[in-house]
């Protein structure tokens, strides 16, 4: 079958999506926020931004699992490999954040990481290898977090354990919202976060802020058909929640998927990279599940003391909306994709790595 | 991180089941998704699919947007 995505990459549609943005854009400027990396890339990929007029600013979120992803989770992963001699499977991304010792780095000092297709990989990795210990390093939003979910509860080999730094979204934009020093009116909700979420959890923070969100696909028309409808929600100063990317999202949400959830974890307060320590935000397995825990079954803590950053990287202010990648003295000069200073012109989600990729000059 | 693609199950046995998209299969695991079956569209994510694609909704999005394009049209010189 051809893509069933075609559809929605209409350019024709495209633009007449924009005609209708630039027709409700009001003459106040809009800031509008999305969470999402995909949809970075998407809206950098596809020229998006050069179809808004200069009234609407879309910024990037604090949306790319691998950038939030603090430090000392990545210095877990790192140490269980090169101490412990643990096989570490993560995702391609992560493997060179920079931090006191990358994932690449380990894999040059001995350390066996590598990279596999989801939860599942590192399932059929373990049960390839019967005699050796594989951890799951894994990251990821909602979206992600259910496969290690299931994963978890589908009988996993004894030998594979699970280095969980997942993120939960609704925390973060809770957070986000009280930030005093940021100003948004809107929000462009990241798609395959509430095809398993749900937007029920949405509505109380959109009412309570007067923010819109409204929920978008990722083919350009869905993007543009989410920014229109965001534009001409805040141009109202509506908040409420909308969806714009009904054939995946339902308000409930996948039952399935969050029940499963809801079996293998419990939310934990948890560090965002530049955004802290967000209460909540993020999952450990529950109690029973506990021997799954690769930091358990290894006797290892996260470092504390950390920093959050390389010393001159920004992606802390870029990832919270306070700066722009082109604002940061490193951006394309001594921070490319070649040569990231932090994660955000590392991963192919990362908003310096996408503003790097698609500038316009 | 969150990318997923829409694919058509050409097999299921059990929580294993193949998709497709662009003529080229996959493997999918279907342990999140309820009663799905051969012909269903699924969106897969991490080698699991998440979601069922409701093709009548993607059909309506489509109809609505093309019915504001021609009454659009109807109103150009």
């Amino acid at each position: 079958m051809t893509h069933p995505g075609a559809r929605f990459r209409d350019p024709a549609l495209v633009a007449q999506l924009a005609d209708r943005l630039r027709a409700a854009t009001p003459d106040e400027p809009l800031r509008l926020m999305h969470v999402c990396g995909t949809h970075e890339n998407a809206i950098a990929r596809n020229g998006l931004r050069s179809l808004l007029p200069g009234a609407v600013e879309v910024i990037a979120g604090p949306g790319c699992p691998v950038c939030v992803c603090p430090p000392a989770d990545i210095d877990l992963a790192a140490r269980l490999a090169l101490d412990h001699g643990a096989g570490v499977a993560t995702v391609g991304d992560m493997m060179r954040v920079p931090g006191r010792v990358s994932l690449t780095e380990a894999r040059t000092r001995g350390g066996d990481v590598r990279v596999v297709d989801g939860a599942a990989g590192a399932v059929r990795w373990a049960r390839e290898e019967p005699e050796r210990e594989v951890v799951l390093f894994a990251v990821g939003f909602e979206t992600t977090a259910c496969t290690t979910a299931a994963a978890v509860l589908a009988e996993p080999p004894p030998n594979l354990s699970f280095l969980l730094s997942h993120r939960l979204i609704p925390p973060a934009l809770s957070a986000l919202l009280t930030m005093d020093d940021l100003r948004i009116d809107g929000f462009l909700m990241p798609g395959h976060v509430l095809t398993v979420a749900g937007t029920e959890d949405y509505t109380p923070l959109a009412v309570a802020s007067g923010r819109p969100m409204v929920v978008a696909g990722f083919e350009p028309v869905d993007v543009m058909l989410g920014l229109a409808r965001l534009v001409e929600l805040a141009g109202e100063g509506r908040g409420e929640v909308a969806n714009a990317y009904p054939r995946a999202v339902r308000s409930g949400g996948n039952a399935k998927a969050l029940a499963m959830m809801d079996r293998a974890f419990q939310a934990v307060d948890a560090r965002w990279r530049g955004l802290g320590e967000i209460p909540g935000s993020g999952l450990a397995l529950q109690p029973e599940l506990s021997s799954l825990d690769a930091c358990q079954r290894f006797g290892v803590e996260p470092d504390p003391d950390l920093p959050d950053s390389l010393p001159g990287c920004s992606c802390g202010d870029v990832m919270a909306g306070r700066l722009d990648p082109t604002e940061c003295p490193l951006f394309g000069e001594s921070c490319t994709p070649e040569a990231p200073r932090g994660p955000c012109m590392v991963s192919f989600e990362g908003t310096c790595r996408n503003r790097y990729q698609y500038r316009e000059g | 991180m969150c990318l997923a693609a829409p694919m058509e199950l050409v097999a299921v046995d059990g929580a294993d089941g193949t998709a497709e998209v662009d003529g080229v299969r996959y493997a999918v695991r279907l342990d999140l998704v309820q009663g799905v079956g051969v012909g269903d569209h699924v969106l897969v994510h991490a080698g699991y699919a998440i979601q069922v694609v409701d093709a009548e909704a993607a059909r309506e999005t489509l109809e609505l947007l093309a019915e504001v394009k021609a009454a659009v049209d109807d109103e150009s010189p």
